[in-house]
């Protein structure tokens, strides 16, 4: 007899990805799909695309979904969520597009505690164009717009988003995970999942930051990028829970 | 018969979108639009409604186009220069064939400008309201009863065509009190099939979008709704004609603009000059059809515009060369008084073109 032991989740529509080889963002599909599939909402979930490299989502999710200009998904998901309060709403977006351009956006989608859920996806570089320099770029990073190393002096610091978003009232939970391992993987999908579950209670803005890696940009093979997201975006990102209102709380 | 009120045009506009089955308002302070969204603020939460006051006219007009893409009627009011921050997100609401309203009560520009009316956003609103091929339907009323009419029409049929319309008002017919029938409540439908409001395991998921990667497929997509302007262009041009038939001398102006030009076209006739109008309800579709019926029996066209003169050019346009066509223009907030207008008229009845 023949044992199942994964399958691909029904929220992730059988298409092929566009993705390089060793991007994190496929699991990260992956995980927000099982969520979806596991509080069985596909049906009432309106996703909204941003601009990046993640601008095809709209293809690979199976509930309905919007594309909105690049750093606007905030807003967008906004408009979705007024209209449609009994919808579950999520904005998967890049670091370009959440915390440079639509910093705005996101700040006072937060502020305003907007029953939405912000799948963030950094990994320190502006993907789709080419890796151009990104509010999260590390300090002394090569970036193609960075080309002598991240010099702070001149291009300012880098963004740590969740701390930044953890002050904000109306955030009910802010937390920085990432895939790495197995484990990671595993606490990722908790924390997804969460905020997910945060936005049915009408609990306020949740974000789930997920640090990722982009071999293509970053020149390295998916091995050593992920040994570099370890040695490198982690101790400047620190994995954890920023602001959690908790089961009880509401922002 | 409905009764007659007396209400402010800014304030007249957000009731007929009420009635027009408006629930969702989104919109950032500006003046002189502000008692538009001052009245929303006071009505939707009483009538179940969305009054949301963004961070910015980026970000309200992105909340229309995730409103609209969730299939609900929806508008914001704006003011000139909160169009200009609107033009990229009113880009990608025709780019991803959302209806909703866009007002734009007109203050005068470049940048900030003045507070006063102006029409010096024709241009914007009829040509380049953002990047890309498209048009919005644009509505210029010159009453306040005609605006609260035109309301209803603009939401209809941007559902109808899916796409952005505009009602193109200024400070002046914003400001203005004049006694007004507001139409019959509507209330809001619930019947977009293609909107992105959750499938319910019923039918494939939905995609609102404006990317298309593959440049054949973004012509093909572009052509096809050049092909539903073009059946608007043929259908929906509108304009009033005053005086017109007989007229030596027309004059195009819309808006405010147009009710000055009616009164100059009155002192006009007393003195025996031949002044007729055509006034443009339209301004996209530009109302040639309308225009080119009086080519023959006019000698003289003449724009009057708040501005330094853009819808003329159309109106050249129109007339293509076949007689002269002039433009006079105040600008920056001045309103053009009907003795200005009434000066030009006796300046053309003179040959003086």
């Amino acid at each position: 007899m023949t044992k199942v032991l994964g399958e691909r989740p029904k929220a992730l529509l059988d298409v092929p990805l566009h993705y390089c080889p060793g991007c994190t963002h496929g699991i990260v599909h992956r995980l927000v799909a099982e969520v979806i599939d596991e509080l069985g909402i596909e049906g009432k979930t309106v996703g909204v695309a941003s601009v990046g490299c993640s601008v095809f989502t709209y293809n690979y999710f199976g509930c309905d979904m919007v594309q909105a200009p690049h750093g606007r998904a905030p807003a967008v998901a906004t408009g979705v969520k007024r209209a449609r309060p009994d919808n579950v709403v999520f904005t998967y977006q890049g670091d370009g597009d959440l915390a440079a351009i639509g910093m705005g956006e996101t700040v006072h989608a937060a502020a305003r505690g907007e029953n939405i859920v912000a799948i963030f996806i950094n990994n320190a570089i502006y993907g789709m164009t080419g890796g151009q320099m990104a509010p999260t770029t590390l300090p002394g990073m090569v970036t193609q717009t960075t080309p002598y190393g991240r010099d702070t002096s001149v291009a300012g610091n880098p963004i740590r988003v969740c701390e930044l978003l953890s002050s904000v009232n109306g955030v009910a939970l802010a937390e920085r995970v990432t895939v790495d391992c197995v484990k990671n993987v595993k606490a990722a999908k908790r924390a997804i999942k969460k905020a997910f579950e945060y936005q049915m209670a009408g609990k306020g803005y949740c974000i789930i930051e997920v640090v990722s890696t982009c071999p293509t940009n970053w020149g390295m093979s998916a091995g050593d990028a992920i040994q570099w997201l370890r040695d490198n975006m982690l101790p400047y990102y620190p994995l954890g829970v920023y602001k959690d209102v908790g089961e009880e709380g509401k922002e | 018969m409905a009764e007659k009120v007396l209400m402010k045009g800014n304030e007249a506009i957000a009731e007929a979108a009420i009635a027009a089955g408006c629930r969702h308002f989104f919109g950032y302070p500006i003046t002189p639009q502000t008692e538009v969204a001052a009245y929303m603020s006071k009505r939707m939460p009483k009538i179940g409604g969305v009054y949301l006051q963004a961070e910015s006219e980026v970000a309200s007009i992105n909340m229309v186009l995730g409103a609209g893409a969730a299939g609900v009627r929806v508008m914001t009011s704006t003011s000139s220069p909160g169009v200009s921050l609107m033009s990229e997100g009113i880009s990608y609401v025709a780019g991803s064939d959302v209806p909703c309203l866009i007002v734009n009560v007109e203050r005068g520009g470049p940048g900030l400008g003045g507070i006063q009316p102006s029409q010096s956003d024709y241009f914007q609103a009829t040509k380049a309201t953002g990047h890309g091929d498209f048009h919005m339907l644009v509505f210029a009323p010159s009453t306040v009863q005609e605006t609260v009419d035109l309301i209803s029409d603009a939401f209809d049929l941007g559902d109808k065509y899916r796409m952005p319309t505009m009602i193109l008002s200024d400070g002046l017919l914003g400001q203005m009190m004049e006694p007004v029938v507001l139409p019959e409540q509507k209330e809001p439908v619930d019947n977009k099939d293609w909107a992105a409001k959750g499938h319910q395991g019923k039918r494939a998921h939905n995609v609102v979008n404006s990317l298309y990667i593959e440049p054949q497929v973004l012509e093909d997509l572009n052509k096809a709704r050049f092909e539903k302007y073009k059946k608007i262009i043929e259908t929906e041009q509108r304009a009033e004609e005053y005086l017109a038939d007989d007229a030596d001398i027309i004059i195009v102006a819309f808006g405010a603009s147009s009710r000055i030009a009616h009164s100059a076209i009155d002192m006009a006739r007393k003195q025996g000059i031949k002044a007729g109008l055509i006034r443009p309800i339209t301004l996209w579709p530009f109302p040639e059809k309308i225009i080119k019926k009086h080519v023959d029996h006019a000698k003289v066209f003449l724009s009057v515009e708040m501005n330094m003169g853009q819808m003329v050019e159309d109106v050249k346009l129109t007339v293509e060369s076949k007689k002269p066509v002039c433009f006079f223009g105040r600008t920056g907030g001045v309103v053009p008084t009907p003795k200005e207008v009434l000066a030009q008229i006796v300046k053309l009845n003179g040959g003086d073109y």
